[in-house]
């Protein structure tokens, strides 16, 4: 319909003059956006200027030690110190992948629960439940668990051990099974089902409708068209959001104070009532950390950033690739 | 209805660019276009468009889905860049002015071309009155007389005898049609010269159309109007000309315009016949 | 008829084998029925559909498994915390009476306050930065809207201890010197400002393209459309968004334990001075006292923050149930 001969122009450039007022809106707008940047930059920049001198002396034992100790002579100056937080990474990693490995199962199968069979009324009063307990500071968490919860996560890791104890993991050296390292991770898992449940079923609900019903068309059951259409969709949201709780785990730092024993050791055997992790190391040696102490301490909240840091890194990454925006 | 004189331009325009003289014949003010192009993208939407709006003439744009009326409509007022990656090119003239030309006051050229739109959108945060006036405290314009304002815009926008009594109410409350005659009047407050409406009733039942139109033909009296409409009866019904758009594929492209009654009854070209006669889109 | 069928079962297995308690009944329980369940699909349809019924019971198992917590921790607190609940702790705070106290004495009035300044004060701060953000993603959508909105997700995942810290090294030690409730405010809102972020940014993308659309074309500059009209439309969510952010605020302890001071007495200024809070209240009524009213105090506290917690979650339910009719 054009004549064959038209030029096509390229394109205008369109040249808005914004008025005065929106170029100070959109500055102001900007500059409050970058908020985030900027609170995230300054973290790590403090966070390295009072801790940097003390990565710098330990170097890698900062990392792989397990000391910590500072030692005064009698006028009350540093002799000797010793800054390694090995150990309590050790037990950071350990009770956050317990947490993990029992919570996502669950939380996945509760999040199948809410998009494929519960209806109406009890599906939405289940879900504001779950966002209600996403909620829940972990003050609450720690002290239900230590309280309550305690004697019968005993009692669980009582069998495991009497039937599994042939597992080096499974050990103990001695008959201590409360406060462990699997205790913690349990009351861990409690605190991030909520989370994973809640991305996890955002996620299945995107599951595209026509392919359900392409599959249910084929005469597939409910099990097998979760298995064929909803798991391969939903999978690396899936992922994500066990990435995002597991972040959660690792920096969560009263209810694990709460429960578990904090002892300075590298401790593997997850039933024996010993253990740490980075946070709550922080919460239980700043009360009485002089000022060279909290410098140590300053440097092992920088490793925890990080560490938060890059696990939502990857988090974000799988929820955007496969989540949201579909494949 | 046809009371105003064709500008010879416009029917001359049709399939030949060329022959047109810029802007010569133009009452008061009016709205021309020279070899529009619009993009979003990559995607060459809209070609060549060149078209004129006498001032106190009513156009219908007339095509199948996806013919680019409504690109073309957006081009008008620029409300086209406000979708992201959107670009455009050629001119469009307002009292001869070129309303992308660099440093415009993209605000006063929104004032003075005022648009309606496909779905009723009052301002869920304000009354009935408030609606009507919101123009006034976005474009900060100070006017003592709002109370008349207001009466004038429900009135000529056929609305005043249905909510007098109820303009502290929520627009939500009004019926579609109430709705979308609110937005008439909302767009009237602020005194544009040039309105601009996307297929105002296809949201609408028959009854609250038919107010609808009746409110254009009023307006017309006043003002210059610019509506793109799927339905060609309405076009005809209510229109001084049409411009039938087409895509055949690519850039949807203006094949023809011409007084309304021509192109009903004897159009040139034969995709236009095939169109008004009902025997595609 | 199979539910009864399974209840019998379990009774017989708890009763010949030595598992016992609640807990050994229900997993039992759970383990026949299903049981019973695949074989009944399993005889009077095929074997997909006895493999489906297995899915079905395990996703039950899964949410009853999340439930159990919830029901646990309110009944719990509910039980345990009415006790420590009596008028006089409204309008009486520690300063006096130390946590091993007979519980009428003394009360939580100081931490009450401490709670409501900081929580306050984190609002103050976190608000604006938030809705900036939520508007920048919305309204702006610059270059730099997927690395922001990952920032603000990242920014949410910072331990919360982490946020102590960096107060302490940003602005106690270099800057003021001294443990305030406004040191603890500051903390909050690093915890605050992502929460009300995206809120506030869910609640904006809800309001309808058209809006903008209207508002512009009426010759509305993008400041005047946003501030006139979208904020306006957004009002209710927006509200929410703040809610939410308080609620996700105000149970937080280890921030807290690290800038806030953790003061016993009334303090209404929150640039000077140890402040209370709720959450060091029950910390230190648990981890100090050790006694039956010690405990009981704790409880208490925990009772109320619960409450708060409800309250702020019913609302904004309330309120964005409201807007959906």
């Amino acid at each position: 319909m054009n004549t064959p001969n038209l030029v096509i122009p390229p394109p205008r450039e369109i040249t808005t003059r914004p008025r005065r007022s929106d170029q100070i809106f959109r500055g102001v707008v900007t500059v409050g956006g970058m908020a985030s940047l900027v609170i995230l930059g300054l973290i790590a920049l403090f966070l390295s200027v009072k801790g940097i001198h003390i990565l710098r002396e330990e170097r890698f034992d900062f990392i792989s030690g397990s000391k910590w100790e500072v030692i005064t002579d009698d006028s009350g100056s540093i002799a000797e110190s010793s800054f390694g937080i090995g150990a309590m990474l050790v037990g950071t990693l350990l009770c956050a992948i317990i947490a993990i490995a029992i919570g996502v199962p669950i939380a996945v199968l509760s999040a199948l629960y809410l998009t494929f069979y519960a209806k109406g009324a009890v599906k939405n009063f289940l879900v504001s439940l779950v966002d209600l307990m996403a909620a829940f500071p972990s003050l609450l968490y720690g002290f239900w668990a230590f309280f309550i919860f305690m004697s019968s996560a005993e009692y669980w890791a009582k069998l495991l051990n009497k039937y599994f104890g042939f597992i080096p993991f499974f050990e103990v050296p001695a008959p201590i099974f409360e406060r462990s390292p699997f205790i913690a991770g349990l009351v861990l898992a409690i605190m991030i089902i909520p989370i994973v449940t809640s991305i996890s079923r955002e996620i299945f609900d995107q599951t595209p409708l026509d392919r359900i019903q392409a599959a249910y068309a084929l005469g597939a059951s409910k099990l097998a068209m979760i298995r064929a259409v909803v798991i391969p969709f939903g999978r690396g949201g899936v992922i994500g959001g066990a990435m995002l709780g597991l972040g959660r785990a690792m920096g969560e730092t009263v209810a694990v104070y709460t429960v578990l024993n904090v002892v300075y050791q590298i401790n593997w055997q997850v039933l024996f009532g010993a253990g740490g992790n980075v946070a709550s190391l922080i919460l239980l040696k700043f009360g009485e950390a002089g000022p060279y102490e909290v410098d140590a301490l300053m440097a092992a909240g920088l490793i925890l950033f990080l560490l938060t840091l890059f696990v939502n890194a990857v988090a974000d990454v799988l929820i955007n690739r496969f989540g949201s925006k579909g494949r | 209805m046809q009371t105003q004189v064709a500008p010879s331009s416009l029917a001359s325009v049709a399939g030949n660019r060329q022959a047109r003289v810029p802007g010569s014949e133009l009452l008061g003010t009016g709205l021309e276009t020279r070899g529009v192009h619009a993009w979003f993208g990559t995607k060459h939407v809209l070609s060549d468009v060149s078209l004129d709006f006498a001032a106190g003439t009513v156009t219908a744009l007339i095509g199948p889905s996806g013919c680019g009326k409504s690109t073309f409509l957006r081009t008008l007022n620029r409300m086209h860049e406000f979708i992201p990656t959107a670009a455009m090119a050629g001119q469009v003239l307002l009292d001869g002015k070129d309303i992308y030309a660099p440093g415009t006051d993209v605000t006063k050229i929104r004032l003075n071309v005022g648009m309606v739109f496909q779905k009723p959108n009052p301002f869920p945060s304000m009354t009935i009155g408030q609606n009507v006036l919101s123009g006034l405290k976005l474009a900060q314009i100070k006017r003592s007389d709002t109370d008349e304002l207001l009466e004038t815009c429900l009135e000529r926008a056929g609305l005043w005898s249905e909510v007098k009594d109820r303009l502290n109410e929520h627009g939500g409350a009004l019926s579609g049609g109430q709705q979308q005659r609110l937005c008439i009047a909302r767009s009237l407050a602020v005194s544009p010269q040039v309105l601009l409406m996307d297929e105002p009733c296809s949201a609408l039942d028959p009854g609250s159309t038919f107010r609808i139109e009746q409110t254009i033909s009023e307006l017309a009296k006043t003002m210059t109007i610019v509506i793109v409409t799927h339905n060609m009866q309405q076009a005809a019904r209510v229109s001084d000309y049409t411009a039938f758009f087409l895509s055949d594929g690519g850039p949807g492209a203006m094949i023809e315009a011409a007084p309304t009654s021509k192109i009903f009854s004897s159009p040139v070209d034969k995709r236009t016949e095939d169109y008004v006669t009902g025997r595609f889109g | 008829m199979l539910i009864f069928a399974a209840i019998l079962i379990s009774f017989i297995v708890i009763k010949l084998t030595g598992l016992d308690g609640k807990l050994g009944f229900l997993s039992t329980l759970f383990i026949v029925s299903t049981l019973l369940i695949f074989i009944q699909q399993w005889r009077l349809r095929d074997k997909a559909a006895a493999k489906d019924s297995l899915l079905s019971s395990f996703a039950l198992l899964g949410m009853i498994m999340t439930v159990i917590p919830i029901v646990s921790i309110v009944y719990t607190v509910v039980i345990k915390g009415y006790k420590g609940i009596h008028f006089g702790m409204f309008i009486n705070d520690m300063s006096l009476n130390s946590v091993n106290d007979p519980i009428k004495d003394g009360g939580l009035l100081h931490a009450l306050v401490g709670t409501i300044i900081m929580v306050g004060g984190a609002l103050v701060i976190s608000f604006p930065i938030g809705v900036l953000t939520a508007l920048y993603l919305t309204e702006i959508r610059g270059k730099l809207s997927r690395p922001i909105k990952f920032l603000v997700q990242a920014m949410s995942g910072v331990p919360s201890i982490v946020a102590g810290l960096f107060i302490l090294s940003s602005l106690v030690y270099p800057v003021t010197k001294s443990l305030s409730g406004m040191m603890g405010s500051f903390a909050l809102s690093i915890l605050m400002i992502p929460t009300i972020a995206r809120t506030s940014e869910e609640m904006l993308r809800l309001i309808p393209q058209e809006l903008r659309e209207a508002g512009v074309a009426l010759g509305g500059t993008q400041w005047r459309t946003v501030a006139g009209v979208i904020l306006p439309a957004a009002r209710s969510g927006l509200v929410t968004a703040i809610i939410l952010g308080m609620a996700r605020i105000i149970g937080e302890t280890a921030p807290l334990l690290l800038v806030s001071g953790g003061g016993d007495s009334l303090n209404f200024n929150p640039t000077s001075g140890a402040m209370g809070s709720l959450p060091y209240y029950i910390w230190k009524s648990f981890l100090t006292g050790g006694t039956e009213e010690a405990f009981a105090r704790a409880w208490g506290g925990l009772l109320v923050l619960l409450a708060f917690i409800f309250i702020l979650f019913g609302l904004a339910r309330f309120i964005s149930g409201r807007k959906g009719n």
